[in-house]
């Protein structure tokens, strides 16, 4: 069946099984990728079908993980590793920057270092410390790193796939409070470039840019807006490295306004160099200033607060009327 | 709690006056060829000695085999690699004095260790370095010369790594410990009967990657072995200040065997490691093997030992020089003539020369360079900044352009 009807996460799980098939040379590494599954079943049954050796329980050591797959990448394998939770990523962190991001770049193009390192991201499962942040900022600073998240099970499968074939290292944030979501899957599709940005909705007065788990607040809020008569355009990212800046002119040249969403921090992340850039490219085109909305200048809250941390509806349409108001 | 109370408690023993037995060479250290130059044979019943290594540790007569056959001819070429790389690291040296490097990290007095330990690799073998490894690349074929671009800052790793099998130099501390185990782990995956050595310090074994990688070693039986040359120093830090063990006696821990080999002795670096990368090969899993030695010049020339280690230290060291007392073996057991030594004088300045020459013809790299090779698929930020610097470049041209033609008229 071309066109299957698949939560998130069953759809990464479909396209890790693809590319274990395709490509004997893709291996899965992680902690509890095993028989559990991986801790979001994202992995679950490929080391049933694919064996211990293809898919890697590892030990419970973050760096170390990075770090033989650097060296497992040097040896002509593809590993696609998992980083339990957001949080846990910091152990890897000099692995990641500065070993895989410039090893490329230290062999003059001579090595390549086709890495996926997979990390379920963000906030809004009620969770515990470490377990909800959005550090993708933190990668899409670092030349030499890809970083991506889809927002829908099409994009998981086909993103994930692409992400797989690139020789660069690639980020892929999975949105994890999305892994539940279904969508439609056509397996046969010919996907659009990594890192193009995707109009989701058409709207004429305002741009609402977001990526990975926001891009859904994003439609609700434009369907709130339509009903109080306001025609807002979503434009789903897909992409933090590269930003598709092209495509967010094209909307904005269109729409005259720009509110940037993300879940991450505001100060210092994607939503600042959105504003910067697009101010740059569209000065005249724009008649408000490019809004932000997202996370705050403190650690991730405690769950109970978590609501009032991430970007709602709400706080998305006070921004779009802030913006309208210009 | 008042400040007198603090002040009145006993004060607590400190860490720092005893020195743990990390800092002083073991009894039982494996040695084939003493300081004054004589060849130690084992004799049978000279088992004691593995006791106090870790479990699994080979015997001194088994390694008296791995170097059995040598002979004069491999023994003067170890002296002449030895004689050489010594050579260059002083000529690279004196060119950071000069400006010409902005950096060096002298390998002065770990010689045996790295060539010892370097010819002990097969070609299918695959080397990950720190970036003091200046011998082992000599032995893997790297032309010394492409060792320096790094340090003259033209790039960041001038050669090849699948070329020669020796990967870049890595300057974080550790880190290349994982990738060294990574690729081991590769390496038995594809059925291959290669081994991985991978090469670190003293100073190292204090970071997590380092422990991280004896635990994926281990649990995954990778064929890597684990090279740390224990030069006494980490920068201004002595051994005590990383370990209140043997480093060798780690290795335990973590279920596989370490040895600790005598690192100024060339011939017991290579036995010790050829016992070791065998092992890896046929699918025993990995070895920590400590080469007990001692960096008699600077961390790098940015250092200053002479602020923090004392002259008889020194002397003491310098009495076990691994080049000495090759030397005294060879002319004592007659493996050599004045000619040899003459021949390989004029080698030497020959090395010299040319590096110096390389050196300073080096190109500074094209203005584009640090957009190439950032990403292997491309990467829209890169192109466009690459194309405003090329513009911001090009209208200096034009501006130089039209200044001739005006200064023309």
């Amino acid at each position: 069946m071309a066109v299957q009807k698949l939560p998130l996460a069953r759809a990464l799980n479909e396209s890790l099984r693809i590319a274990l098939e395709t490509d004997p040379k893709v291996l899965l590494m992680g902690e509890d990728v095993g028989k559990l599954g991986g801790v979001f079943r994202v992995t679950d049954g490929l080391q049933k079908d694919f064996g211990e050796d293809r898919v890697i329980d590892t030990p419970l050591a973050e760096s170390g993980i990075v770090g033989t797959a650097i060296g497992l990448a040097l040896r002509g394998y593809r590993p696609v590793v998992e980083i339990q939770f957001d949080g846990f990523v910091y152990p890897a962190y000099d692995q990641i920057v500065t070993q895989l991001a410039k090893m490329h770049a230290r062999a003059l193009g001579k090595v390549k270092m086709p890495v996926v390192i997979r990390i379920p991201y963000g906030g809004g499962i009620g969770a515990v410390e470490h377990h909800s942040e959005s550090p993708e900022t933190l990668f899409a600073h670092v030349a030499g790193l890809k970083v991506v998240s889809p927002s829908t099970a099409s994009d998981a499968y086909w993103m994930m796939q692409q992400a797989i074939q690139s020789d660069d290292p690639v980020i892929f944030f999975e949105p994890k409070r999305r892994y539940w979501d279904k969508g439609e899957v056509d397996m046969e599709a010919i996907p659009g470039p990594l890192h193009a940005a995707r109009v989701v909705r058409e709207g004429t007065q305002l741009t609402l840019a977001a990526y990975g788990p926001m891009v859904k607040v994003c439609m609700e809020a434009a369907a709130a807006a339509e009903e109080e008569g306001t025609s807002l355009e979503v434009l789903d990212l897909r992409s933090v490295s590269p930003i598709d800046f092209d495509a967010v002119q094209r909307s904005v040249e269109k729409t005259r306004r720009l509110v940037v969403v993300h879940e991450a921090p505001v100060f210092l992340g994607a939503g600042a160099e959105l504003a910067a850039r697009i101010t740059e490219r569209c000065f005249y085109h724009l008649e408000a200033p490019v809004l932000r909305v997202g996370g705050y200048h403190a650690p991730y809250p405690p769950a109970r607060l978590e609501e009032e941390y991430l970007p709602g509806l709400d706080r998305v349409l006070d921004s779009v009327d802030r913006a309208l108001a210009y | 709690m008042t400040v007198e109370s603090t002040a009145a408690r006993k004060p607590r023993k400190s860490t720092g006056a005893k020195k743990p037995p990390g800092d002083a060479p073991d009894p039982d250290l494996i040695q084939l060829l003493t300081p004054e130059g004589r060849r130690i044979t084992p004799s049978k019943g000279s088992r004691g000695a593995r006791a106090s290594r870790t479990p699994d540790s080979p015997t001194p007569e088994e390694l008296a085999e791995y170097i059995a056959d040598l002979t004069a001819d491999d023994l003067r070429g170890f002296y002449r690699d030895m004689v050489l790389t010594r050579r260059f690291d002083a000529e690279a040296t004196v060119l950071q004095r000069q400006g010409e490097l902005g950096l060096w990290a002298s390998l002065l007095g770990q010689e045996a260790a790295q060539i010892g330990s370097g010819r002990a690799t097969r070609e299918d073998d695959y080397v990950f370095p720190t970036y003091r490894e200046h011998g082992v690349a000599w032995c893997r074929g790297v032309d010394p010369t492409n060792l320096l671009g790094m340090f003259r800052g033209v790039n960041h790793g001038g050669w090849d790594p699948a070329s020669n099998n020796f990967h870049l130099y890595t300057i974080v501390i550790g880190s290349q410990a994982l990738h060294a185990t990574g690729y081991a782990m590769g390496v038995a995956k594809d059925g291959a009967d290669s081994a991985v050595i991978a090469y670190f310090g003293d100073g190292a074994s204090s970071q997590g990657d380092v422990a991280e990688a004896f635990t994926f070693a281990a649990v995954y039986n990778a064929p890597v072995v684990f090279f740390c040359q224990n030069n006494q120093w980490a920068i201004s830090e002595p051994t005590a200040r990383q370990t209140r063990v043997p480093l060798y006696q780690r290795a335990q821990g973590f279920g596989f065997p370490g040895v600790r080999v005598d690192g100024n002795d060339v011939l017991a670096c290579l036995a010790v490691t050829k016992w070791a990368l065998e092992r890896a090969r046929s699918g025993e899993g990995p070895t920590l093997v400590e080469a007990f030695t001692y960096r008699m010049g600077a961390h790098t020339t940015n250092d200053d030992p002479t602020r923090y280690r004392d002259a008889e230290e020194y002397a003491s060291w310098e009495a076990k020089d691994p080049i000495g007392r090759l030397r005294s073996h060879l002319e004592s057991e007659h493996h050599t003539d004045e000619g040899f030594f003459a021949e390989l004088e004029t080698e030497s300045e020959a090395l010299g020369r040319r590096v110096r020459e390389v050196v300073r013809s080096m190109p500074d790299p094209d203005h584009l360079a640090m957009f190439e090779h950032v990403y292997a698929d491309g990467h829209a930020l890169v192109d466009e900044e690459r194309a405003q610097f090329a513009a911001y470049q090009a209208s200096f041209a034009d501006a130089d352009e039209t200044a001739a033609t005006e200064g023309s008229r």
